[in-house]
């Protein structure tokens, strides 16, 4: 099978590489760019731990064709911290104990992120909706909202 | 939120300390956050291969024949791994500490004892291509019949699961089909109660689910050694396990793992380790055998299931004063950790209760399902389940608060527990008034004054009854399950001089069996009855009287002939097979 050649920006940086037709984003960033923020965890869109932005809007890497994202601008957790500034939304996972074993904070991250990004006051249940494509199987969701109200409440001020 | 009560228990507390209760930053917090903390497939590898199992789609059947041909020549594909190519293809987890015989392959020999069991793996230098050639393997089996529930598994008959325990249940010290727990007469106590309620209780099997499937990658690495990044919640005991399945020497394997994306018990098993392992060895590449989420799903081993019976005897005034529970866990086709669920189970009954009358009869039984392994409280959880459900339903039989008739019945400091230990540091009554507080559950002023420091141990809550014990003294043995007792040990026998214990036929210390005592046959011949009539026993030694001695055993190595029947002894056992230090 020819691979195709894909090129697009990877958290600000271009990247370019070879993929099979039928190749999933998840796995050209995960074994072809080394880039191993996003995670699998099935592999069906069905539980978001490999949720990614694409030109800022969330989506599921799995079920995402790598040909697909060509000229696009690709984000993952890798590209949340300024160098040694964490975002506002990691560091209220850190203050908030939002996170345990850790496998579903990327894409809990990500799908945080697009929230903020569009609604940055967001509601307690606009905050529920904005996870509900994301599983936690261990930390449980209620320090995760904490997390991520605190990180809306501290935005403006960092802004500012 | 946290909350210290400082009413509870004040005496027995050092308010000083430096991490109780105070929130603690996790050490790994800033690797979770940023993305970098390094799970086991976070790892790049040049030349990196794939490997896939060929599963079993019957839950029983005899493999006539593998035709791995086509595979081999399918694109990219390196290598075909068979049951012959692995070094020791026979094994048990807890064997590392020396409890149960070898009963699991890694791969399928001649036959398939679940649906899902893993046969062939292809490794080959994509996941798309291993896939592919997957599909290209051929096996030719024969369906047998099959067996999926507990107590349908001990039946006669049955179809045999697992040729190494050839009887559906596990063997405790090789020779016992269940762990035992005698404390008191049940018997009696059920007769003078005023209710006897006896229920039935299921609970299923629990995949962990957790985010992040099982895995590893292995590699070739410097000095003739493997690296293995592995998801393992018990690192060491995944390199023990895959030494012994390689025949590898434990410092050519190193192992790195310690961050696992949720496990929650069911990442102890060692399933991948050993054939990535091995996958490295054959190809001399780093090969990664991953569980997509259908095969977490289906083929992860579960928690396991339960079956649990609770027979109670109650008074009116709410005491229980004897408890029955007879349980079966379902191991599945092979061991794993099931052995250890039902020493657990045994060790937490009759539950946070004191109970003058306790007994229990806990099996491992082997089915055609897919083999359980440990979760969170396994062996514990499920008797739980059902001794609180069954204290509601007796609580509302007797027309008594289900608060207050837990109150009533809860273990205090002092008392005498089943298995001749005392409760210390009890709880529940402090638990249970603060629940009623906290949802405004009434309770009378008597339940909220109890306390788990008074009255714990008084009279007879201090004494280990009088216990009549199985026929010949003899616990566990299928002829003798009920068999009526015909021995009694008496009050205050707490444990049996390891000089005393009794010496059973077939021991594995290498004493030669009692000539006449009839020796339970495992094999079970189809449409012959397994419980065979015992042949005729010698006569019973005279009734032990105080202070209880067992007779003396017969010289070794020559027993006289018609040596007496053993006594036995209430044996409560650790994994260890012997008892606690």
């Amino acid at each position: 099978m020819a691979k195709s050649p894909v090129q697009f920006r990877l958290n600000g940086s271009d990247r370019a590489t070879f993929v099979d037709p039928g190749d999933n984003l998840l796995v050209t960033l995960r074994r072809g760019l080394n880039e191993f923020g996003p995670k699998y965890g099935c592999g069906q869109g069905a539980c978001g731990v490999c949720t990614v932005l694409i030109d800022g809007e969330p989506h599921l890497s799995c079920l995402t064709l790598a040909v697909a994202c060509e000229g696009r601008h690709v984000e993952t957790v890798s590209g949340m911290a300024d160098g040694p500034n964490l975002h506002p939304l990691q560091n209220a996972f850190m203050d908030n104990f939002a996170a345990q074993c850790g496998f579903c904070t990327p894409g809990m991250l990500m799908a945080a992120r697009a929230l903020l990004e569009r609604n940055p006051n967001p509601t307690r249940e606009e905050v529920i909706e904005g996870i509900a494509g994301n599983i936690c199987r261990c930390t449980g969701y209620e320090p995760i909202i904490t997390a991520i109200l605190a990180a809306a409440g501290n935005r403006g001020q960092r802004q500012a | 939120m946290l909350e210290f009560r400082k009413d509870l228990f004040a005496n027995e507390r050092d308010d000083n300390l430096n991490v109780v209760g105070k929130g603690v930053q996790r050490q790994d917090m800033p690797g979770h956050v940023t993305g970098r903390s390094p799970f086991f497939d976070d790892h790049a590898f040049e030349g990196l291969l794939h490997l896939k199992v060929v599963r079993s789609p019957h839950h029983h059947a005899r493999i006539r024949s593998i035709d791995t041909s086509a595979a081999e020549r399918a694109p990219g594909v390196k290598r075909i791994l068979r049951a012959a190519d692995v070094p020791l293809n026979k094994n048990t987890l807890l064997s590392l500490i020396g409890f149960g015989k070898d009963d699991e392959p890694s791969l399928a020999v001649d036959k398939v004892h679940y649906k899902g069991e893993p046969v062939v793996a292809v490794i080959a230098d994509s996941e798309a291509a291993a896939l592919a050639a997957r599909n290209l393997v051929r096996i030719d089996y024969e369906t047998v019949p099959h067996v999926f529930d507990v107590e349908d598994a001990l039946k006669p008959g049955a179809p045999v699961v697992n040729d190494t325990y050839p009887n559906n249940y596990f063997e405790y010290h090789e020779k016992f089909d269940h762990q035992k727990l005698r404390f008191g007469d049940t018997e009696k106590a059920f007769r003078s109660a005023d209710i006897v309620m006896e229920e039935r209780y299921q609970m299923s099997p629990i995949e962990h689910a957790p985010t992040e499937t099982n895995g590893t990658i292995a590699a070739p690495e410097q000095d003739n050694r493997f690296v293995v990044h592995s998801c393992a919640q018990g690192l060491f005991f995944s390199l023990g396990t895959s030494a012994k399945i390689l025949k590898l020497d434990s410092n050519r394997l190193h192992f790195i793992g310690g961050t696992v994306g949720g496990g929650f018990g069911g990442k102890v098993d060692s399933i991948t380790e050993p054939l990535a392992i091995l996958g490295a060895m054959m190809t001399g590449r780093p090969v990664r055998y991953v569980l997509d989420r259908e095969e977490e799903m289906l083929y992860g081993s579960p928690r396991g299931a339960e079956r649990i019976y609770v027979k109670d005897g109650v008074m009116r005034d709410g005491r229980i004063v004897a408890r029955h529970i007879r349980s079966y866990f379902d191991a599945g086709a092979y061991t794993r950790l099931s052995s250890y669920a039902a020493v657990k189970c045994t060790a937490h009954i009759p539950g946070p209760y004191w109970v003058p009358n306790v007994s229990s009869d806990v099996y491992v039984a082997y089915t055609n399902r897919c083999p359980s392994t440990a979760m969170r409280g396994f062996g514990i959880t499920a008797v739980d389940f059902a001794i609180e459900v069954q204290m509601d339903k007796l609580a509302h039989a007797i027309n008594m608060d289900p608060m207050e008739f837990r109150i009533l019945n809860a273990y205090r400091d002092g008392d005498m527990k089943p298995h001749r230990r005392v409760a210390k540091n009890t709880a529940l009554i402090e638990c249970v008034q603060v629940a009623a507080e906290k949802a405004h559950w009434p309770i009378s002023d008597n339940a909220k004054r109890m306390s788990s420091l008074v009255g714990g141990g008084e009279g007879e809550r201090s004494q280990i009854p009088a216990t009549p014990i199985d026929q010949r003294g003899q616990i566990g043995r299928p002829e003798t399950r009920n068999a009526p007792s015909t021995q009694t040990l008496p009050a205050g026998t707490s444990r049996i001089a390891l000089s005393k214990q009794p010496e059973m036929e077939g021991s594995r210390d290498a004493r030669p069996a009692a000539a006449n005592v009839p020796r339970y046959e495992p094999a079970r011949p189809m449409g012959q009855p397994a419980v065979q009539a015992p042949a005729p026993l010698a006569p019973m030694p005279p009734p032990a009287s105080p202070p209880y001695a067992a007779p003396p055993h017969a010289p070794p190595p020559a027993p006289p002939p018609g040596a007496t029947p053993q006594h036995g002894a209430m044996r409560f056992s650790s994994v260890f097979g012997t008892r606690r230090r």
